[in-house]
């Protein structure tokens, strides 16, 4: 039904425009135009298919909650609670469809009659409102038409109106995210104490797991402690960082102040590769060839090593940064200024005391920012953790022990069916947030300190 | 010069050279990495493009297929019973054997080796009542020890194949009834339980419709909003404000789309789960903000000389804009939408989490079926135990890792073949 409107509208807006180029071949017989013929069919398309569309696209969104009141206005005398009305709701509609298996009483029948009788008229009212209004826009806009108003002008204002609308989309994400993530949130903040989430040391949210019925709020207390997560978090990324960190560095001021630009044109390329692999895949090595080797070394020289211990992911993970730490370090090396070196060299000065004690602290603010861009990339990976670290969440600092992250929690908690409004689904959704914020936190420092280097030296 | 400046100096040229040497090491440490890490790949997922017969004979006895018909019809094919003929033509193999110990030979192919009993008489109803040599697929265990990726030294009962069934596989093998073939399957079959069964097909048809979904919906909005911010927005607090927000949004994690994915497009929307059109949306959001920044780095680089050409020849702005410097634009913008769809390609976490992890084992036929996709599968097969997964999960990464070359050459090649060079 909706598909067989849409289509509608569409075409007969595409037949509009070619109605309207018409009409204007028409008009120059007898006077100017005010415009190319190919306007009069776009503005004729534009006010036929536009408010159409906006209609249907609100009437499409409202429509289900304004049934919705409707039915449960039937059960507002019966005290029920709000997660109750929304299994009532849910099983009308079953019945409705005719997939309800449960028991049907006489008021659910009624319900699921009315909700029937309630979409049909929707619906009708959907498309003779819809008809309605195309018959209304397209008549107003055939009459200036023919009047043979300015037809460029409201043409290109749309078509501005269109490109504001569609640069609202990544505003639009933001919020999306902000908003999907607070909703479950909060919801999950009533039941666990938000100060027992950020300070509590024990994370086992399967723990709270009780069939039918409230879990006991002191196991509750006990269960979603963050810590562990926090701190494997940061303890992994820092690991990461000790790997990516030396490497990406010193293979950037190589690639900048050493290299020839050989050397540089291929080598920059071919250690970006690394960035692009995807990380499911350094996952998959990490777990099949990183950790069993970390573990015979380990067991070699008398350590206790589990099989997914921190240190494989961790480094695994650091393998992955290199490039962002060397081709980002690289560019703002490059861009220090010739004459800051000149400088150096007219001193006396070798090459790598120049790099040491002229261009790297030149440089520091722009690779500070580059590291912490990594830093907010390693918080942020996901894959290498699940696969290659364990999913139990110790609160250690042992690299040789496995660990988990707020990233991997999250998949374990979210992987397979999950049960909306069940306070371990909500955890995943505080997690969520918390990883936000800080990585938001890491991405805003980190763009301005590079912003204001780059206004220094450009 | 006196001793104690030329040992100074003398030390100061060793540093110099150690520290060039420090930065020859960390670029050698990087490409070694990466070289490891490709010849691991490649050295235990080669063999996976290697299928294992097992080649046998099989009597079309009428009598065991119940089968009364004189000139039996397609129908009566259809309907035939092989369980016993399948049975008999593997247990043949050796007979020697009790009775109860026949199931050692049948489990050395694979479970569905009765189909495919099935499949060469439907293909050929004129081998009915004959004895035809046939090619039955392999289990995993015998495809792995025939590969050599299966260690025969270990004591028996740690061992998936006992001796007797190595007794007749070095009988088999000796025989020249073991093949080797190219794994056509491993394109052409949805995913299995069973290792020697499983193939790509499912989860790669997911990725095909996730991507083209995930074009689909972030190509027209993206460029749509690089044209406003960088040719139409008026400098001020909103549009500044824009700009942060998609700097951001780009560096959000992947799994926190996974999220959006799963608490608007599933829970408010509810959309198809574990579906290509869910994944390929939420995808989309990610690479909204890769494609805006791409897109506008290619109207920048339009120089203003165009656009001051068409303005004095009497163009409007937007005439100027779309009809000119869009145009130009457009191979960086493709370029860089390549290269952000090569990194949608690549997600993993935000799939799973609007589980696109479930067990398919049709191939998806629309973007509302439920399917896997490529790094997906790579990640539900290394969580399996058996041992012919790993060559498997190689295999798929080097599919994977092959998609994504081709896609950043497509890139390269449309980014140097038709970007026009100003200057």
């Amino acid at each position: 039904m909706n598909l067989i409107l849409v289509t509608f509208i569409i075409l007969l807006a595409f037949t509009s425009y070619y109605f309207g180029r018409k009409k204007a071949l028409v008009i120059q017989s007898s006077q100017r135009l005010t415009a190319l013929p190919k306007f009069y069919g776009y503005y004729l398309a534009a006010w036929c298919a536009a408010p159409a569309l906006i209609i249907f696209a609100l009437w499409s969104v409202f429509e289900p909650s304004i049934v919705k009141t409707f039915i449960l206005q039937d059960y507002t005398d019966q005290n029920l609670t709000k997660n109750e009305l929304q299994l009532i709701y849910t099983k009308v509609k079953a019945l409705a469809a005719g997939t309800y298996t449960g028991d049907i009483t006489n008021f659910l029948d009624e319900s699921a009659n009315k909700y029937i009788q309630l979409k049909g008229i929707a619906n009708s009212a959907k498309v003779a409102i819809i008809l309605a209004i195309l018959i209304f826009s397209l008549s107003f806009a055939y009459r200036s038409v023919q009047k043979n108003d300015r037809m460029r002008e409201p043409v290109e204002i749309f078509l501005k109106w269109v490109l504001f609308v569609a640069s609202l989309g990544a505003v639009l994400v933001t919020i999306g995210i902000v908003f999907s993530l607070l909703f479950e949130a909060i919801r999950f903040f009533q039941a666990v104490k938000i100060f027992d989430f950020i300070f509590g040391t024990h994370w086992y949210p399967a723990k709270t797991f009780v069939r039918d019925g409230q879990p006991d709020p002191e196991l509750m207390k006990d269960a979603f402690g963050a810590v562990p997560l926090f701190a494997g978090t940061f303890f992994i990324a820092f690991i990461a960082m000790c790997v990516a960190i030396p490497i990406g560095l010193l293979s950037g001021i190589y690639l900048s102040e050493y290299a020839g630009r050989g050397i540089r044109k291929y080598a920059k390329p071919i250690i970006e590769i690394l960035a692009g692999i995807p990380t499911v895949v350094y996952g998959f090595f990490a777990a099949l060839t990183v950790g069993p080797f970390v573990k015979e070394i380990g067991n070699a020289m008398g350590l206790e090593v589990s099989a997914e211990s921190a240190l494989a992911a961790g480094a695994v993970m650091g393998v992955m940064i290199i490039p962002f730490i060397s081709s980002l370090s690289d560019d703002v090396m490059t861009a220090v200024p010739q004459n800051l070196r000149d400088g150096s060299y007219a001193m006396g000065a070798t090459k790598s005391e120049t790099v040491k004690k002229v261009i790297f602290p030149a440089a520091l603010p722009g690779i500070v920012g580059s590291i912490l861009l990594a830093v907010s990339r390693a918080v942020g990976e996901t894959m290498i953790v699940v696969m290659a670290s364990g999913l139990a969440a110790n609160l250690t600092m042992n690299p040789l022990e496995s660990t988990s992250t707020i990233t991997a929690q999250i998949v374990v908690i979210l992987i397979g069916d999950q049960q909306f409004g069940d306070p371990k689904t909500q955890s995943a959704f505080a997690l969520g947030i918390s990883l936000f914020i800080v990585t938001l936190l890491l991405n805003v420092i980190a763009l301005s300190v590079v912003k204001k280097y780059r206004e220094k030296y450009e | 010069m006196n001793s104690f400046k030329k040992n100074l100096l003398k030390k100061r040229y060793n540093a110099e050279r150690r520290f060039q040497w420090y930065g020859k090491i960390a670029i050698g440490l990087a490409l070694s990495f990466l070289a490891v890490f490709m010849f691991q790949i490649f050295s235990k997922g080669y063999s996976a493009f290697q299928k294992t017969w097992i080649v046998t004979e099989v009597h079309y006895d009428k009598e065991l297929l119940l089968i009364d018909a004189e000139s039996p019809s397609k129908d009566d094919l259809e309907n035939a019973d092989y369980y016993d003929v399948a049975y008999k033509a593997m247990t043949s193999l050796d007979t020697g054997l009790p009775e109860e110990e026949d199931r050692q030979l049948i489990q050395m192919v694979s479970y569905k080796y009765e189909a495919e009993v099935k499949d060469l008489l439907l293909k050929n109803p004129d081998f009915l009542g004959k004895i035809v040599p046939i090619k039955l697929t392999a289990s995993d265990d015998v495809d792995q020890v025939h590969k050599g990726n299966y260690p025969r030294d270990i004591p028996e009962k740690n061992r998936r194949v006992n001796d007797y069934q190595l007794q007749i596989y070095d009988m088999l093998n000796e025989r020249g009834d073991i093949l080797s073939e190219f794994n056509i399957s491993f394109f052409t079959s949805p995913d299995s339980r069973e290792a020697e069964l499983a193939g790509i097909a499912s989860s790669f048809m997911g990725t095909v419709f996730s991507i083209l979904v995930c074009l689909a919906f972030s190509f027209p909005v993206a460029v749509l909003a690089a044209i406003y911010l960088e040719e139409f927005a008026p400098k001020n607090k909103f549009t500044d404000f824009i700009e942060v927000n998609i700097n951001n949004l780009a560096a959000v994690p992947s799994i926190v789309f996974g999220l959006l994915g799963l608490g608007v497009l599933l829970a408010v929307f509810n959309l198809p789960r574990s579906t290509p059109l869910v994944g390929g949306i939420t995808l989309s959001l990610m690479t909204l903000p890769t494609i805006i920044i791409a897109a506008r780095a290619s109207l920048k680089a339009v120089p203003p000389s165009i656009r001051e050409a068409a303005l004095a020849m009497g163009a409007s702005n937007m005439q100027t804009t779309m009809h000119h410097t869009v145009p130009l634009s457009m191979p960086g913008t493709l370029s860089g939408t390549i290269i952000g769809l090569a990194q949608a390609l690549g997600e993993t976490a935000p799939l799973i989490l609007i589980g696109m992890v479930a067990f398919v084992n049709t191939i998806p036929g629309t973007p509302v079926d439920p399917a896997a996709s490529l790094p997906v599968q790579i990640y539900i097969w290394s969580e399996s135990a058996e041992r012919g997964f790993v060559e498997k999960v190689s295999a798929c990464i080097m599919v994977l890792l092959a998609f994504l070359i081709l896609m950043n050459l497509a890139a390269q090649i449309v980014r140097h073949k038709f970007e026009k060079k100003w200057s």
